[in-house]
């Protein structure tokens, strides 16, 4: 049986995952040690074999257990789009839509020079590589509208300009949305970007 | 119609560990002793709009001495046909909160229901400081009009100091350079256009006002050369720039080099040469043209905060203020050591009393 100090440093560490504080990691701990066969157990077993088996995809940048993970190696989604996103939650969130069938570049962040992180640190080498070697005909920067995803944007869109079609993800009312809800600039992008019905 | 805190509490903020005022739209006419917590009550209220307030404090320093339990204020907010309940709070030294009608919400947000304006003693001498002082100035009353503004000048800001780290740190890399003055060129270009509309308005509102406070003619002026007249020119000039820049380690063109110029106009004098009464008088001047203009813009007049208003100001031009601003119609809340300051009021303003004991300010509503 854990003594106390193991229980409180297994809060701790709880405490340190996003989304969760220190109450909050208690009760999970609680729930955990009360479900034991059922999920703390199970729990400690797949992390153990995830601590051993996690890789980046050496290709874009994916989070999986194989060295090039299952879109890079699917035949399937080698339609020559390739969609460009900051990070792997991005990418996972892309995935949920189910509506990209293409392949994704994961840049790992965005290039911020007060953060000592530049284009090297970025992977974009590795995205210009793969426009030639994947046949990539449209790439997709679905990048955050904030001042460094936009910088990183337009720096990309620079260093492929001329060899390949760009494009980025439309901006405007989100579905459910209200116009009376929406602040001014979302609005005004909504209505340049406005469509034929 | 006029914009007016109907309620107003502090909680944990500064010297009031816990304050309520109830209020009716009027003026408010604060007195009390020197350091008894009036101007505490007005950087309250000038927390109901986007930033960091009148004395431009981090959420941490507000915080009451030496509990820094963290603070909250809470008021109810009328605007024409609409009634909000804000509150605004930090805790912990975190950065303030806000919540709007029981939701959470962004400052920019708090722009679009409320519009502040204060006049301090800090900035009696505006026009002979730093350009910064000036810009700060004019981009509050640009912001006053287009609560926008806010989200263009962070926007530029931020990547103005990225690009100024590749300049100091000599990178060489015109992609990078390039993505930088993209973004600058755009946000620079909004933050020029809202500075010039701002001045427009504020010429407009002063040309119409029958007033007892001199007209200041308005210009913007560049440390040099002139300031791009679109988001091309400016992208390009930056472009240019560039190899200055690396010299001089940060950016040399743009809208964070423009100064504003003011004139008095009736005597041609250069506000910066004006005496110390004049140069004040100005600046009351363009508080009460950008009210004016305001309350024609979006039909009611802002809230104003003038603290220490009366102390460069003879009994005649006092009088004459609170005239002009029950004219207005401004919910304005100014401070003074003395009932005896807003005497000319009478009952056109409600009067609040703040005293001190032991490092606790008190409020009384007489």
């Amino acid at each position: 049986m854990s003594s106390p100090s193991e229980i409180d440093h297994l809060i701790d560490l709880m405490a340190k995952l996003p989304g969760l504080g220190p109450r909050s990691a208690r009760r999970a701990v609680l729930h955990l040690i009360r479900k034991r066969a059922l999920l703390l157990t199970p729990l400690a077993d797949v992390m153990q074999e995830v601590a051993a088996t996690a890789r980046e995809c050496l290709n874009c940048g994916n989070v999986g257990t194989t060295d090039i993970c299952d879109i890079c190696d699917s035949e399937k989604r080698a339609t020559g789009e390739l969609c460009v996103v900051e990070d792997v939650a991005d990418l996972w969130a892309m995935e949920r839509s189910g509506v990209f069938k293409g392949r994704y570049h994961v840049l790992g962040g965005t290039l911020s020079a007060l953060d000592s992180i530049g284009p090297e640190d970025l992977r974009i080498p590795r995205l210009a590589d793969r426009i030639d070697t994947e046949g990539i005909t449209e790439v997709i920067l679905a990048l955050n509208a904030t001042v460094d995803g936009q910088t990183t944007a337009h720096y990309i869109a620079d260093q492929l300009q001329g060899r390949v079609r760009l494009t980025s993800l439309a901006q405007g009312v989100p579905i459910g949305g209200e116009l009376d809800y929406l602040d001014d600039g979302t609005i005004s992008a909504a209505l340049r970007a406005r469509k034929d019905i | 119609m006029k914009l007016a805190l109907t309620q107003l509490n502090l909680s944990h903020f500064r010297s009031h560990i816990g304050a309520k005022l109830t209020l009716d739209g009027r003026p408010v006419a604060i007195h009390g002793s020197n350091g008894a917590g009036k101007t505490n009550i007005l950087e309250a209220v000038s927390l109901f709009s986007p930033g960091r307030g009148l004395r431009r404090a981090s959420a941490a320093e507000i915080a009451r001495r030496p509990e820094a339990l963290g603070w909250k204020l809470r008021g109810d907010l009328q605007s024409p046909g609409r009634a909000h309940e804000v509150e605004t709070w930090s805790e912990g030294g975190a950065a303030r909160q806000v919540r709007i009608d029981g939701k959470m919400a962004s400052q920019v947000a708090l722009g679009r229901i409320a519009r502040v304006l204060w006049l301090i003693p800090a900035m009696d001498r505006l026009w002979i400081e730093g350009a910064d002082g000036r810009r700060r100035f004019l981009d509050r009353i640009a912001l006053s009009f287009d609560p926008d503004h806010a989200e263009a000048a962070l926007a530029y800001d931020k990547a103005m100091r990225e690009r100024n780290r590749l300049l100091r740190d000599q990178v060489r890399d015109p992609a990078w350079y390039g993505a930088l003055e993209t973004q600058m060129a755009r946000a620079g270009h909004r933050i020029h256009g809202g500075r010039v509309a701002a001045l427009e308005y504020l010429s407009a509102a002063q040309a119409r006002a029958e007033t007892a406070f001199p007209t200041a003619e308005l210009e913007l002026q560049q440390s040099e050369g002139e300031m791009p007249g679109s988001e091309e020119d400016l992208r390009a000039a930056l472009s240019e720039s560039r190899f200055r820049d690396l010299a001089a380690g940060r950016a040399l063109v743009g809208p964070h080099r423009t100064d504003l110029y003011g004139v008095y106009a009736a005597k041609g004098v250069p506000a910066r040469d004006c005496s110390t009464g004049e140069q004040k008088a100005l600046l009351v001047s363009l508080i009460l043209a950008n009210a004016r203009a305001l309350a024609e813009q979006i039909g009611a007049a802002p809230i104003l905060l003038l603290d220490e208003v009366a102390a460069h100001l003879d009994a005649s031009r006092r009088a004459a203020l609170y005239d002009e601003i029950c004219a207005i119609g401004s919910q304005a809340w100014m401070t003074g050591t003395g009932p005896e300051l807003f005497a000319e009021l009478g009952d056109r303003a409600q009067t609040v009393e703040v005293t001190e004991a032991g490092g606790v300010s008190s409020v009384t509503m007489t």
